[in-house]
C-alpha cells in the first residue's frame, strides 16, 4: 500500500488487471463501480482486494437513485456498506440523478428537476447513505441533454445547498460540465466558477463523442481520450480548487493499460506543474 | 413526497418505456430529440448485460438475434437489482416462449447453463469439504445430510445434449461444430480454486444433487438417484461430485 498522497488514478478494468496490480507509478488510485462487486465472495471480490493491497481505492457507485423518489435500496446499502468496511476505500461517491422507481432498476443516470422538494429528499438521502456507511460521500454533476422548465434552482447553488444540508462533498466531472454546456448552450467557465471549491473531494475526467443521429449533441460516451476543451476547463478549475484527485474515466474503445496511465499522467502534470518541471530538470 | 412529484417519475419510466405521457413537463421532454439518450442508454444497459451474461445463447444465434431477444426480455423484465451482473434470471423461461426459438429448442436448456455459471461465479466462499471425516462418517455406516457447496449449480436436459452445445460454445474454439449424440445431458459447475469448472453430470448424479439439496439424508438420495438412472454407480458418482468440490460440508 503506497501512503503517498492520492494525484491522479484511473478507472479500474478488468482487462487491466495484471498491469493494475503490478504498477508502481506514485500517487497511482483506482475507482471502481461498487455495484460490480457486491457479491458475497468469490473471484471478483478476490480481485478487488488484491488490487487495494497495492493501491488507494475509491467507490463510485452508479445506482442509488438518491434523487429518486424512495429512500436508499436498504439491502443495498446494507451491501454497500459491507464492501466499504472490506475494502477501506479513500473516496465513495454517487450521483445527482435517479435511476430506481416501484422496485424496477433503470441503468441510466436520469434527469431531475432541481426543485426544493428534490432538494429535501436528496438531503435526506444524503444524510442516510452517510449515516449507514459512517462518512462524508461525494455527489456527482450529471450530464444534461435536455432542456427542463421545472428546474427553481441552478445547478450550482443546488450542489452548493445540499453541501451545506448534508455535510456531503462535490464529484466535479469536468467533461460532463462541457457536455452540458454544449447541449445546453451555457457557460462551462461560469459554471464551475459558482462551485464551493472548498468542498470538491475529487475531479473526473473523461471522453465525449458526438452523437451519430442527433447533430450538435455530446454524449458522455466515455469512449474516447479527453477532449482539448476538457483539459483547458480543467487546469481552469484547478487553479481555483488547487490539487485535487483525479480521476480518468474510460469506459469504451478501451486501449491498452499504458496508454491510460499516460493519459493519466497528463492529469498528473497539470495537478502538479511545479513537480513535473522538476522531474524534467532532474532527467 | 407531493402528487407533481411522484407523476414525474412514473411518467418518465412510462416515456422511456413507450415514448408517451400525460404529464405536460415530462411530454415536453419526450418533444426534444434528445430524450432518446435516455431510452437508448437504458436499454443498452440491460442488453448489454444479458449479452455478457448469456454468452453461449448469444454465439449460437448471433448479434442480431439475440440482441432482439434481449430487447424484448428487458422490455418485459426491467432489473430489480441495481447489479447488472446477475440480471437476466428468468431468461431461459423467456427464450422457451419465443415463437423464433422454436426451431433451436435446446437453446433454454443452454441458457439455464449460462445462468449456472453467473450464480456459481457469484456465490459466497463456503469452506471446503472436510473429506476425511466424510469418509469416517460414511464408514461408520451414518446416514448423512451432504450440504451442497454455495458455488455448486447443476442442470440436466431430459431431451438434449445441452452440455456438449454449451461448453464448446463457452469454449475459445473457433470452430464450433459439432455433431453430439441427440440425448439428454447435464452439466454440474462448480468454482474450486477460485475459477468456475464444468464436467458432464448424468441424469441420476443431477437427482441426487437435487436431493441433498433439499435436506435429503445420502441413503434418500442414493435411492432417489437410482430410480432415475437404475445402474448408476453411486460409490463412483458420490467420488466425482466430491473430486469436483460439490459439496461444503455434511451433518
Amino acid at each position: 500500500m503506497t501512503t503517498s498522497p492520492l494525484t491522479a488514478g484511473l478507472g479500474l478494468k478488468p482487462q487491466h488487471f495484471d498491469a493494475a496490480l503490478a504498477c508502481k507509478a506514485a500517487g497511482l488510485w483506482f475507482e471502481v463501480h461498487p455495484e460490480n462487486y457486491l457479491m458475497d465472495g468469490g473471484p471478483r471480490l478476490a480481485w478487488l482486494q488484491a488490487i487495494r493491497e497495492h493501491h488507494p481505492v475509491a467507490l463510485h457507485g452508479v445506482s442509488m437513485s438518491l434523487a429518486g423518489l424512495d429512500a436508499p435500496d436498504p439491502l443495498h446499502l446494507r451491501k454497500l456498506a459491507q464492501l466499504v468496511s472490506r475494502i477501506e476505500p479513500v473516496l465513495v461517491s454517487e450521483h445527482l440523478a435517479w435511476s430506481r422507481i416501484g422496485g424496477h432498476y433503470l441503468p441510466d443516470l436520469l434527469p431531475v428537476p432541481r426543485t426544493n422538494d428534490t432538494l429535501a429528499r436528496l438531503a435526506d438521502n444524503i444524510s442516510r447513505t452517510q449515516d449507514v456507511l459512517q462518512r462524508r460521500i461525494a455527489l456527482e454533476n450529471p450530464s444534461h441533454y435536455l432542456h427542463m422548465e421545472q428546474h427553481s434552482w441552478s445547478e450550482p447553488d443546488f450542489l452548493r445547498e445540499l453541501v451545506r444540508r448534508t455535510g456531503c462533498g462535490l464529484l466535479v466531472d469536468v467533461n460532463n460540465v462541457h457536455v452540458s454546456a454544449c447541449n445546453l448552450g451555457t457557460d462551462a467557465h461560469h459554471y464551475l466558477d459558482q462551485l464551493p471549491f472548498d468542498d470538491i473531494l475529487e475531479i473526473h475526467l473523461a471522453g465525449h463523442s458526438a452523437d451519430a443521429s442527433l447533430p450538435g449533441l455530446l454524449v458522455d460516451s466515455h469512449d474516447a481520450p479527453v477532449a482539448a476543451a476538457v483539459w483547458e476547463l480543467y487546469a481552469h478549475l484547478l487553479a481555483r480548487t488547487g490539487e485535487r484527485p483525479t480521476l480518468i474515466e474510460r469506459d469504451g474503445n478501451v486501449p491498452a493499460f499504458d496508454v491510460l496511465l499516460a493519459e493519466r499522467n497528463m492529469a498528473g502534470t497539470l495537478l502538479h506543474p511545479a513537480a513535473a518541471t522538476h522531474e524534467e530538470q532532474a532527467a | 413526497m407531493n402528487a407533481p412529484d411522484h407523476r414525474y417519475y412514473a411518467s418518465f419510466l412510462q416515456a422511456l418505456l413507450n415514448g408517451q405521457s400525460d404529464d405536460p413537463g415530462v411530454a415536453a421532454l419526450i418533444a426534444q430529440p434528445a430524450f432518446a439518450i435516455y431510452r437508448n442508454t437504458v436499454f443498452k444497459g440491460c442488453v448489454d448485460a444479458l449479452l455478457a451474461n448469456y454468452p453461449a445463447v448469444h454465439r449460437l444465434v448471433g448479434s442480431p438475434w439475440m440482441e432482439s431477444a434481449a430487447q424484448a426480455f428487458a422490455r418485459e423484465h426491467l432489473p430489480q437489482e441495481a447489479s447488472l451482473i446477475c440480471y437476466g434470471a428468468g431468461f431461459a423461461d423467456f427464450l422457451a416462449t419465443l415463437e423464433a426459438a422454436r426451431e433451436l429448442p435446446y437453446l433454454p436448456g443452454v441458457a439455464t447453463l449460462d445462468r449456472c455459471w453467473t450464480e456459481a461465479h457469484l456465490a459466497a466462499d463456503d469452506p471446503l469439504l472436510d473429506v476425511s471425516a466424510l469418509h469416517t462418517a460414511l464408514a461408520a455406516g451414518q446416514d448423512i445430510r451432504l450440504v451442497p457447496h454455495a458455488a455448486s449449480r447443476w442442470h440436466h436436459d431430459p431431451q438434449h445434449p445441452v452440455y456438449a452445445i454449451w461448453s464448446i460454445n463457452r469454449s475459445d474454439a473457433d470452430d464450433t461444430e459439432i455433431a453430439p449424440e441427440w440425448q439428454g445431458e447435464g452439466a454440474l459447475l462448480t468454482r474450486p480454486h477460485g475459477q468456475v469448472q464444468w464436467q458432464p453430470l448424468s441424469a441420476g448424479a443431477a437427482r441426487f444433487l437435487d436431493a441433498c439439496r433439499d435436506g435429503c439424508g445420502i441413503a434418500s438420495a442414493a435411492g432417489q438417484a437410482l430410480a432415475r438412472e437404475p445402474g448408476l454407480e453411486i460409490g463412483t458418482m458420490l467420488g466425482q461430485l466430491i473430486q469436483a468440490d460439490a459439496f461444503t460440508s455434511f451433518h
